[in-house]
């Protein structure tokens, strides 16, 4: 049953994703490009209802649907990680076009080519796995 | 009125990002999809090589099915809910991008220079494609989330750290569109 929950709200996803064309590398080109509000109106709906829900659910103490508490995990302080992680996720997510969510809708689409993409990512995690410990974090 | 079949437009996709975020955490998970890529890794043993892939993976399960349907959502969304493909990027972008050599800007969904089954055959747009994603999932990691569990989780718990991931994506991203590309293209 929960997994039929978690597949439906996936293919929700899924289809935000792409008719959204948040999928679209023409999009993330033209972001970066400063030249439409497009992306930034996603992105900032998106946030500014986001950011409603999670304080919503925080002060008034909502339980999960099946009656559990929610939890929120705080992220661990640091700087370097983050910075350096994100630009480097940054120069990816430019060049291909797609981030770790679009990827997946993309090869549903079917594009082909879009595998490649999805296979050397799980490369740069794998990567990212062999040299953790000697990464500044 | 607008139909479902046309692009949908900013505040209907940011309004749906924002629900599927919010059903996840009433079903007691959070939305991050750069986690899967960890996953899939362990799935494929990467235990082996390093303990960062020693995890339970089932306790995962949940978000590998989330992406699986993330994948059936790009079927549905392609093949049964758009009649169009094209993306109506501004036409600044479309000169833009046909100065750099993609001839398909403004009149297909990805650009069949890197996305179309030629794409496959061609060194330059592999290997596009592959240092592409292998930013992507080395930086996704390295950064603890990628759009989703930052951009949009993150920011959306005030956390700090999210913000300086976001500023990360953005410095990355405008160093490759805006100094990277005119070498590359």
């Amino acid at each position: 049953m929960r997994t039929l929950i978690y597949l439906f709200i996936g293919i929700l996803f899924g289809i935000t994703m792409f008719k959204s064309e948040a999928a679209s590398w023409f999009r993330i080109y033209e972001m970066f490009k400063f030249e439409s509000f497009h992306m930034y109106g996603i992105i900032g709906t998106a946030l500014a209802v986001g950011l409603l829900v999670v304080q919503m659910i925080k002060r008034y103490k909502i339980n999960s649907f099946f009656g559990e508490p929610i939890t929120f995990f705080p992220k661990e302080k640091s700087v370097s990680r983050y910075l350096i992680g994100g630009i480097i996720f940054g120069l990816g997510w430019a060049l291909a076009g797609a981030c770790p969510g679009p990827m997946f809708t993309l090869a549903g689409a079917g594009y082909e080519p879009i595998l490649v993409v999805i296979v050397a990512s799980l490369l740069g995690t794998f990567l990212y796995g062999l040299l953790k410990d000697k990464l500044s974090h | 009125m607008i139909s479902i079949y046309e692009p949908w437009p900013w505040y209907v996709s940011g309004l749906m990002i924002a629900l599927v975020m919010f059903l996840l955490l009433m079903v007691g998970k959070n939305f991050g999809m750069s986690s899967n890529l960890r996953t899939l890794c362990t799935l494929c043993g990467a235990g082996n090589a390093s303990d960062f892939f020693k995890f339970d993976w089932k306790t995962q399960k949940w978000n590998l099915v989330v992406i699986l349907g993330a994948v059936i959502g790009g079927y549905i969304g392609a093949h049964f809910l758009s009649s169009d493909l094209t993306v109506a990027i501004t036409p600044e972008t479309i000169k833009d991008l046909k100065d750099l050599g993609f001839e398909s800007a403004g009149s297909a969904y990805l650009p069949n220079e890197l996305f179309g089954l030629s794409a496959l055959t061609n060194i330059k747009s592999l290997l596009i494609l592959s240092i592409g994603g292998l930013f992507v999932g080395f930086g996704a990691r390295y950064a603890g989330g990628c759009t989703s569990g930052h951009a949009i989780s993150g920011l959306s718990n005030l956390q700090l750290p999210s913000l300086i991931a976001v500023i990360g994506f953005f410095i990355g991203g405008l160093t490759m569109i805006h100094l990277i590309f005119p070498l590359i293209f």
